[in-house]
């Protein structure tokens, strides 16, 4: 009985100057490490990723981790969120109690960020958020927000379209599209479909139907077969990101039918975004996808002009969109404008045989 | 014996006289401290604060809860899969008929207890009277929870139920701990209403444990199902009772975490199943039953929670590093305490 009593007394005395240990902040200790913060010099970045589960997010990360380098003087603490809220938020208060210099987020949500953000900004660390936006009451909890204009980039595909069709004299009655969407709910799927939409109302286009296909390929061949097997006319496939598009050709063939421009001979034209998979873009070259509106994911560069903007002082603007352009198969329009811009068109070929495999 | 130091024979002693789980149970609490000394020690300041040591706490209120009743289980020999379904299940019903319904917290709890009492009445009688394996049993209770999640609502949302947001914001400031941050401010350090209920449940199931008939019951069915219905105990109730507790804090549990982030959602607490079965075993209790401390499964948590926050902060960045270590740490663990264990059967021996 001894034994034990003396092994839980113990225990508990382990605990208690734990937490002694822990609550202590002598000043000597504070003064050291303000000593090391100063000749380090090095910015620490807190980056914390929604997940990895696209080529887009996978290029996304890799750019803050290209961008952020020790040669560049900066420390990327990585924090992947696995596509849990949850997880993220525990992040962000890890960056706080780590004192990181900057918190970087790629939120997996809109909505639910107001406390956490708030005791970001309780903590003196900016916040700058990428890619999807934040729903908050209080837009001072973060400095800005850098990412795509994703309607826009449904506009710029669907005016692609219009003018390629335009040129060859293809009357819009007898463009028949469907669009084959990305997971519903997703800022980019809302973006996109309301460009494509908008598009063929003004545009006279048949937009036979709107069907998810989660973003990935495997979804977006089912949703194609089924789609062939319902109408016999479409000439148009509008794929909400290159997944689907590589999935939704691979439908197209195996039914027997074939992928290119031209629309009114029975072949069915590809439009993607994203332009981030190799095999979207080798697509192109070969002439299976006619034309993707790209997606930038390199993120990375622009979140560190605002850093630095940040470091001397000055102010952000509070949006920045992404510059993005177009890849195309042929130069049959030679660029894209809308409201009054103009977009340019990359056109991706085979050069001198050269080939991505 | 004779050529051995004397430090070394005492120390035999000492494990001679103490019980299997006091011993694992001091391991992983030596373990989780040698942890956490050498993360101040190497990750510096950000270890140092009080608030770190909450957040860990905060984050993990839920998956203490649930690694609590499942080392209830596992003591008695059983298994139970479905805890990471039931609390995705009562987050997903709890936020529906909080921002859906207009309900109040009040009911949110009854319904998070009512759905764990429910899966406890049925996943016990299976396991316990129809003797059905408790793998396949809580197999299907985990299929059947997420799948009616998805039932309830396909979309995550959050909640604005204003009394609910009050009291997911309520925090218990703790006197004598804080930290000074960067601006020169002092912020205390806080826990989540939470963290309380964790720690209840901690000091709850520690005490039945320790001191209850009911509590021995357990230990004598896990270690050996046949000298326990010798004994005279009901082997089948003692069962079903395990069952139940398992799910009934899965049901508190899967509300703490419902308080913790305020949404409901389809793909909540993934995986928290398996987090709570790890978290028992580097706590010290055996797959095998008979063995383990609710103590230990607080510290269990702890120290998977610890890992993983040592992994980020030291940069190995990707999700799977975590993976990894833990896999280690189990690794290290159940190879430590097959160690021991065979020590102490030789030393007995001779």
């Amino acid at each position: 009985m001894m034994a034990r009593k003396k092994f839980w007394v113990a225990v508990v005395v382990i605990i208690l100057c734990i937490f002694i240990f822990l609550g202590r902040e002598s000043p000597q200790t504070a003064d050291k490490e303000e000593e090391e913060t100063v000749t380090e010099e090095s910015i620490v970045v807190g980056f914390s990723q929604l997940g990895a589960e696209s080529d887009w997010r996978s290029a996304n990360s890799e750019s803050m981790r290209a961008t952020f380098t020790e040669e560049n003087g900066y420390k990327l603490i990585f924090e992947d969120g696995q596509q849990k809220q949850a997880n993220q938020i525990m992040a962000i208060r890890t960056f706080i109690q780590q004192e990181v210099d900057y918190i970087v987020l790629a939120p997996v949500t809109e909505t639910g960020w107001d406390t956490v953000l708030q005791e970001a900004k309780d903590a003196g660390i900016p916040v700058i958020i990428v890619d999807r936006m934040v729903n908050v009451s209080d837009e001072s909890l973060f400095v800005c927000w850098v990412g795509s204009d994703f309607e826009l980039e449904g506009r710029r595909a669907a005016e692609w379209l219009n003018q390629y069709t335009q040129i060859h004299d293809i009357p819009p009655e007898e463009i028949n599209i469907v669009n084959i969407q990305g997971t519903i709910g997703a800022s980019a799927q809302i973006g996109r479909t309301k460009g494509l939409a908008d598009a063929s109302r003004s545009n006279g286009w048949n937009l036979l139907e709107a069907v998810p296909g989660d973003f990935t390929r495997a979804k977006g061949r089912e949703v194609m077969e089924s789609l062939l097997k319902k109408y016999n006319n479409i000439n148009v496939v509008y794929c909400e990101n290159d997944n689907e598009a590589l999935g939704a050709i691979d439908a197209i063939e195996t039914a027997g039918k074939r992928v290119g421009s031209h629309i009114t001979h029975g072949e069915i034209m590809v439009i993607s975004f994203d332009g981030v998979n190799q095999e979207a873009m080798q697509h192109v070259k070969d002439g299976k996808i006619r034309c993707i509106a790209e997606c930038n994911p390199l993120h990375g560069p622009r979140v560190r002009t605002i850093i630095e903007m940040l470091e001397e002082g000055g102010v952000p603007d509070k949006f920045y969109y992404v510059e993005e352009g177009m890849y195309t198969h042929d130069d049959t329009v030679k660029s894209v404008t809308v409201d009054g811009k103009v977009y340019p068109v990359t056109v991706v070929r085979h050069v001198g045989g050269e080939n991505f495999h | 014996m004779a050529n051995k130091t004397s430090a070394g024979s005492s120390l035999g002693a000492k494990f001679k006289n103490m019980t299997d789980t006091n011993l694992l149970l001091t391991i992983t609490i030596v373990v989780f401290f040698v942890m956490y000394i050498g993360a101040i020690v190497f990750q510096g300041k950000g270890f140092l604060k009080p608030q770190t040591f909450m957040n860990i706490l905060n984050a993990n209120a839920a998956l203490i809860i649930t690694a609590c009743g499942m080392s209830l289980v596992m003591i008695t020999g059983g298994i139970d899969i479905s805890v990471g379904g039931v609390a995705a299940l009562v987050s997903m019903c709890c936020a529906v008929y909080l921002d859906f319904k207009g309900g109040n917290v009040f009911g949110a709890i009854l319904i998070a207890v009512g759905i764990g009492i429910a899966f406890g009445l049925v996943q016990g009688f299976l396991v316990a009277y129809l003797e059905i394996q408790p793998f396949i049993v809580s197999l299907a209770g985990m299929f059947f929870a997420r799948g009616m999640t998805t039932i309830v609502n396909t979309n995550p949302f959050n909640v604005e139920n204003e009394a609910f947001v009050a009291l997911k914001d309520t925090r218990i400031r703790i006197p004598g701990l804080g930290s000074v941050n960067k601006l020169g401010k002092y912020v205390p350090a806080y826990i989540e209403i939470g963290v309380v209920v964790a720690l209840l449940v901690v000091l709850i199931l520690f005490c039945l444990l320790r001191w209850t008939k009911m509590g021995r019951a357990f230990y004598a069915v896990g270690g050996n199902n046949q000298s326990a219905l010798m004994l005279g105990i009901n082997v089948k109730r003692t069962k079903f009772a395990s069952h139940m507790l398992c799910s009934f804090l899965a049901g508190i549990g899967g509300f703490v975490y419902f308080l913790h982030v305020g949404s409901g959602s389809a793909s909540h607490a993934s995986g928290m199943e398996m987090n709570a079965i790890a978290s028992s075993i580097i706590g010290g209790t055996m797959l095998t039953g008979g063995v383990g401390n609710i103590i230990g499964s607080f510290f269990g948590v702890l120290s998977l929670s610890t890992i993983q926050n040592i992994v980020s902060s030291a940069g190995l960045d990707e999700a799977w590093w975590t993976g990894i270590t833990v896999a280690a740490m189990l690794c290290l663990f159940l190879v430590i305490q097959s160690v021991i264990m065979a020590r102490k059967k030789r030393a007995l021996n001779k």
